[in-house]
């Protein structure tokens, strides 16, 4: 980029050097007018993504930190300073740390799943076998249903009398599951159901890193003798790593941000069992009005995604193969 | 050969289990869509419709303005993406062809976007939209979302991956940026605007938590929050249910057996090459 950056700005400055002495005979103030234009142009483009960045993005932000060291009444209004009260009530209250353990493990059931099935997926559908073109639209298809769509969706399978889920295990001999009811089983359910959900986008995701594979290699691997199994730990594995290392860090970060299934679901029960980051700091902004301690639980779900965001890149690259 | 055959078979036995899997909820709601009231209540859960009860989906336009909840949606997530195209590939032109004064240190601020989740912005955002007198509008609905860090490196990837030959051609041949911007990186660039635009069509599609707070009258309701309410109101009979789901899951299929091939390989090379 910047190789390219130089090249043509000198044949630029050479041509408005050019067009500068033939009119004004200074050619470094031709040159510096080119220059400002430029800045001026680039200032103009980037203008409307930056304004929207700054107010949507960067001043909530700091708005979140100045609502979070105050107390608020139900309009949203500053009441008066309270400093870290709302933190320390946080963290003393059985809620928060419940909904930090809630997301945790909400992220260690659906994460590693999602992303081995999407895995497998893609390096099924990779392989130029036939008919794989229809499993590729089918391992796609979640990615068009949406949070709430899902949702419903699930929520006739996992009906307690009613449901398919429940009907199989009967046909196999098990006793039914309370699969939304039971406090041990929530969380599951719905860990399941995401799975389903976000397998769609990862598996395109990661298909498209294997595309990027030279075909070369796989050619050679082929000849060497090595059997499917061994080319694609060996082989695939590790060249689609890179993509594999994004693939974790958005799920990561998406499942932290998990709303619409709980809201939907089990609104966060049954006993809080499902009661999630993102739908406890809802119901603390938006059900009880309570936008201080809700811009508190907002700073530290940024925290922890940052902090997540950081060890995941300063360990996994590492180990991820760049080609 | 032989060891060839029996991993292909393992291959199609995997993806047909993964496949079941994947496909058996679509089945069960398309399948409840054409039963009738009784058939969809029945014990034990019926698989296959006796009929085509079109009667459904009648039933459910009948009963919830579902046409204008898709209409909603339609122009909330249509908006969303061609203002998306638009702010990205003019500050991804600038970060990849202009030279100006900070590029990095703006460049890093647009990079550090992405770590912000949308989530811990969502309350001084709702404050902001009400104090406007947004909420239950198009405006509030949208202008937020205008913007995105992802598609401004999908863009700038691509720029950068343009010959660069063509680049200087033009400006030796005398064009200005705005003309080189318009005549030449962004026609060029279809295939990144097409990625980036069934991509962020579909994510505003979905999008749920941010309707779900500024939208209160049913006018404004956009399909995912009014889809949620098909759950609350009186009727629980999952034919009418599923036939509203019908409904709603049928645009994005559509746009996603028309952009898949798009989709795969666009993304990654966004994901990992800004």
């Amino acid at each position: 980029m910047e190789n390219m950056d130089k090249t043509a700005s000198v044949s630029l400055d050479k041509k408005r050097k050019a067009a500068g002495a033939s009119v004004s005979g200074d050619p470094s103030r031709a040159a510096n007018l080119g220059r400002f234009r430029e800045a001026a142009l680039a200032a103009l483009f980037i203008a409307p993504a930056l304004l929207l960045f700054g107010i949507f993005l960067f001043y909530p932000l700091i708005q979140s930190v100045y609502l979070s060291l105050h107390s608020t009444n139900p309009r949203g209004q500053v009441a008066n300073f309270v400093g870290l009260t709302n933190f320390r009530n946080l963290f003393a209250s059985s809620g928060f740390p419940n909904s930090l353990v809630v997301t945790l493990k909400f992220i260690l059931f659906t994460v590693p799943a999602s992303l081995a099935l999407a895995l497998a997926f893609a390096a099924v559908c990779r392989s130029k076998i036939r008919g794989m073109r229809i499993f590729r639209f089918v391992f796609a298809l979640p990615i068009a249903v949406s949070v709430s769509t899902g949702s419903i969706m699930w929520m006739v399978l996992f009906h307690p009398t009613l449901g398919s889920l429940n009907y199989f295990l009967g046909k196999m001999g098990l006793a039914p599951v309370q699969w939304l009811t039971d406090p041990n089983m929530a969380l599951l359910s719905i860990s399941l159901m995401t799975v389903w959900m976000n397998v769609g986008f990862l598996f395109i995701l990661l298909l498209g890193g294997m595309q990027g594979i030279p075909e070369e290699i796989y050619e050679s691997a082929r000849i060497d003798g090595s059997g499917p199994m061994r080319t694609f730990w060996t082989l695939t594995l590790p060249l689609v790593s890179p993509t594999l290392f994004f693939a974790s860090v958005t799920s990561v970060i998406g499942a932290f941000q998990a709303f619409g299934q709980i809201n939907i679901l089990t609104k966060g029960g049954p006993v809080n069992s499902t009661d999630v980051l993102v739908f406890s700091l809802y119901e603390d902004a938006f059900v009880n009005f309570r936008f201080g301690v809700g811009s508190a639980q907002a700073l530290v779900l940024f925290a922890i995604v940052l902090l997540i965001t950081v060890i995941q890149f300063v360990f996994a690259e590492r180990k991820v193969h760049y080609q | 050969m032989k060891r060839l055959s029996v991993s292909r078979t393992l291959a199609y036995l995997l993806s047909a289990v993964a496949a079941v899997f994947i496909l058996f909820p679509f089945w069960i709601t398309l399948s409840n869509a054409f039963m009738t009231e009784a058939e969809s209540a029945a014990y034990p859960p019926k698989l296959w419709p006796t009929g085509l009860h079109l009667d459904n989906f009648s039933g459910v336009l009948a009963s919830i303005p579902i046409v204008r909840f898709i209409l909603n949606s339609f122009i909330v997530s249509s908006v969303i993406t061609i203002g998306c195209l638009v702010t990205s590939c003019m500050a991804a032109y600038a970060f990849a062809f202009l030279r100006f004064p900070g590029k990095k240190i703006i460049f890093a601020l647009f990079l550090s976007t992405m770590m912000i989740p949308w989530e811990v912005a969502v309350i001084p955002n709702y404050l902001t939209v009400r104090s406007w007198g947004w909420l239950d509008s198009y405006a509030g609905l949208t202008v937020p979302f205008l913007a995105t860090a992802f598609g401004v490196f999908l863009m700038r990837q691509f720029f950068l991956q343009l010959p660069k030959e063509l680049m200087e051609a033009a400006r030796i041949d005398g064009c200005g940026h705005i003309r080189i911007f318009l005549r030449l990186a962004v026609p060029l660039s279809m295939p990144g605007l097409a990625t980036l635009g069934v991509y962020s069509f579909l994510n505003h599609w979905n999008m749920y938590l941010w309707p779900l707070l500024v939208t209160s009258s049913e006018k404004m309701r956009t399909v995912q929050i009014g889809v949620s309410m098909l759950q609350f109101s009186e009727m629980t009979a999952w034919n009418l249910v599923m036939a509203g789901l019908v409904l709603v899951l049928l645009p994005s299929l559509i746009m996603l057996a028309l952009g898949l091939g798009r989709l795969v390989g666009g993304l990654t090379a966004g994901a990992l090459k800004g």
